[in-house]
């Protein structure tokens, strides 16, 4: 800041002379800092509503039970540690431990699965030239339409057959499969958006598209792969529905449906440990969020804007 | 050349119509060949690129849709072999069956009302946010927070407490006269309530939106100020046309989104669709059926009644497409 160079000073002066000549009114200056003052309290005051669940559940965390019920306020009135003591204790015989390590190796396998395949699959529809490529390519987005109740009944059905009800199998599998055509259409959009010149100048010294994609593709795209971890592995975190059908002995149990566990059996007098429980759950979406928000944020912005 | 020739028969499993040597040896067919050779090749890499997507989406969704759609006309409780019915699940759904009626009548209240009013609320944030840059970047992921965790388990149990009888809502509302009780009690109010955990998460469409806004050329503005257009007259000409593509994107995948919602219903009603029926989406219907009462063809039915309305959806917006969304070659 304090080594402006000359020719800047000199073009500060340029614009102040201009500034000078064209004589703004003071009047809109005003007006320009009254309608940024505004713009800046009504987006706050949009902050609050939005954050307010948020932040009203980590202070629920600190009520003792007594005091859901009668104060729905934000501030506890006598403030405890008594939910992370019950809530660490775990529930039906489980550990607490054991549901976060379930929602963990579900949640890092669906990474896995979802980068690998997606990535392979992104970098067919993009790069290569193959018969059928288009009405491939139509299907993947077409299942990026389907609704996905459709398929539970079948797939169900498909993993009793097999005896993979109670394992993470069918949960998993899909993932490795390329499923989630979110994930392949975010990552075609960003392949189709890398020169080619990289990789037109490796083919012609002879490498394959294996080649190709591994050492040059995949460095590029390493942006897009951080943000389709960030969302799998958030989306698998949060999952109800799958670990809802196909997990059925609570030590297999990831956290949604352990937080279910506490709603059903004690919902009438324990508040304060479902509050806690969901707030402990909520946790690393939080805390990657915080991290790698420019990543969410970008990915989705991207997804949207070019079709 | 030689070798040429022998690969190729190799490959197409078919003799070369050589009829002379010298026409099999010109520059222009070794060239053909080549690249016939050459597009092999590029296919045969495809699909190994493609093989685990293929895997998946063969295995784990077209041929699951189409053992559905068989399901969907049979009775079939897993334990027994399905037993063929032809139509009758379609016709109980539509003449025998209140309660669907009733989760189809609530699940597109919540989709015809939830989805503009997010849609709506998104973009006139995004404008907002477009308006200065200054702290932009911090109230856009703020506002983003809640679209990543609102699907969750624990934001449905927050809901459900703040919008439960003596709640943070319910007691605001009392404290300036307004005393309408728990609002996930009531019949009533515990839909509303739903939507309003819906628009809680436009933060998602926000972020698109703003993109969108972004890429409009800023001298378009300046050049409708130029003519006098005010504000209003700016958005109706400027903005709507130029982001309309982006509108059609959001709006798209919002309703697609809307007839899904499962898991705040099923949390928030603790599984029942309670009270009344009224929170018993028609996802937490196919569910109970399927898998409460072994209903499984019932269920399939639901399921491709829910597939052939969000077809039909789709289908009208791309058809009426063409009226309202312009693509100027470039702002895609």
């Amino acid at each position: 800041m304090s080594t402006t160079s000359f020719g800047e000073q000199a073009i500060a002066a340029l614009e102040n002379q201009v500034d000078a000549t064209e004589q703004i009114p003071r009047r809109r200056v005003k007006r320009k800092t009254w309608q940024t003052v505004i713009w800046f309290v009504v987006l706050l005051a949009i902050t609050a509503i939005v954050l307010y669940p948020l932040v009203w559940l980590f202070l629920s965390t600190f009520k003792p039970n007594s005091e859901f019920g009668s104060n729905p306020g934000l501030i506890p009135n006598n403030p405890t540690l008594d939910n992370y003591v019950k809530v660490s204790e775990g529930i039906a015989g489980v550990p607490m431990w054991r549901f976060f390590l379930n929602s963990f190796i579900i949640a890092a396998g669906s990474v896995i699965g979802v980068v690998l395949s997606s990535a392979l699959a992104a970098y067919a529809f993009a790069r290569i030239q193959f018969k059928g490529l288009g009405i491939l390519f139509a299907a993947m987005i077409g299942t990026l339409l389907l609704p996905f109740h459709v398929l539970i009944i079948p797939q169900y059905i498909l993993f009793n057959n097999l005896g993979l009800v109670d394992t993470f199998i069918p949960l998993l599998l899909p993932k490795f499969l390329a499923t989630e055509a979110f994930f392949v259409f975010l990552l075609v959009q960003f392949i189709r958006q890398m020169p080619r010149d990289m990789d037109e100048a490796a083919r012609i010294d002879g490498a394959g598209h294996v080649r190709i994609f591994w050492s040059i593709i995949l460095p590029l795209i390493k942006p897009a792969l951080i943000t389709c971890s960030i969302f799998a592995f958030i989306w698998a975190w949060n999952d109800f529905l799958g670990p809802l059908l196909y997990l059925t002995s609570p030590e297999n149990y990831p956290l949604p449906i352990a937080l279910r566990l506490y709603n059903d059996q004690t919902s009438s007098s324990d508040y304060g440990a479902t509050a806690t429980a969901s707030f402990i759950a909520l946790l690393p979406v939080l805390a990657f969020f915080l991290v790698f928000q420019r990543f969410l944020v970008d990915g989705v912005a991207t997804q949207g804007l070019k079709g | 050349m030689s070798n040429t020739t022998a690969t190729r028969v190799i490959v197409t499993g078919r003799k070369p119509a050589g009829r002379s040597l010298f026409r099999r040896s010109t520059p222009e067919h070794a060239d053909r060949s080549v690249q016939k050779r050459r597009a092999r090749r590029e296919t045969l890499a495809g699909y190994g690129f493609l093989s685990p997507w293929l895997l998946g989406f063969f295995g784990l969704t077209l041929l699951p849709m189409a053992y559905s759609l068989y399901l969907s006309f049979t009775k079939y409780n897993i334990f027994q072999p399905p037993e063929w019915i032809g139509l009758d699940n379609y016709v109980r759904l539509f003449t025998d069956d209140p309660t669907f009626v009733q989760s189809a009548q609530i699940t597109l209240v919540y989709v015809v009302v939830g989805t503009p009013i997010t849609l709506a609320a998104a973009l006139g944030v995004a404008m907002l946010l477009n308006y200065r840059d200054r702290g932009a970047g911090f109230f856009r992921s703020s506002f983003y927070a809640p679209s990543l965790i609102g699907g969750s388990v624990s934001i449905a149990i927050v809901w459900r407490a703040m919008f439960g009888n003596d709640g943070p809502v319910d007691s605001v509302l009392s404290a300036i006269g307004i005393d309408l009780g728990g609002w996930i009690g009531n019949p009533a109010l515990v839909l509303p309530a739903l939507i309003l955990l819906a628009i809680w998460q436009f933060g998602a469409t926000m972020v698109i939106f703003l993109a969108g806004l972004k890429q409009i050329p800023k001298e378009l503005y300046e050049a409708a100020e130029m003519d006098g257009a005010g504000p209003y007259h700016r958005f109706r000409a400027v903005t709507i046309p130029l982001l309309s593509p982006v509108i059609f994107f959001n709006l798209l995948l919002g309703l697609i989104g809307a007839f899904q919602v499962f898991t705040s219903a099923y949390i928030i009603s603790n599984g029942s669709g309670g009270p009344a029926g009224s929170t018993n989406f028609i996802t937490l219907y196919l569910y109970k059926r399927g898998f409460s009462d072994g209903q499984m063809g019932y269920a399939a039915a639901i399921a491709w009644v829910l597939l052939i309305v969000v077809a039909i959806i789709a289908f009208i917006l791309f058809r009426t497409q063409r009226s309202w969304v312009h693509y100027s070659g470039d702002a895609r």
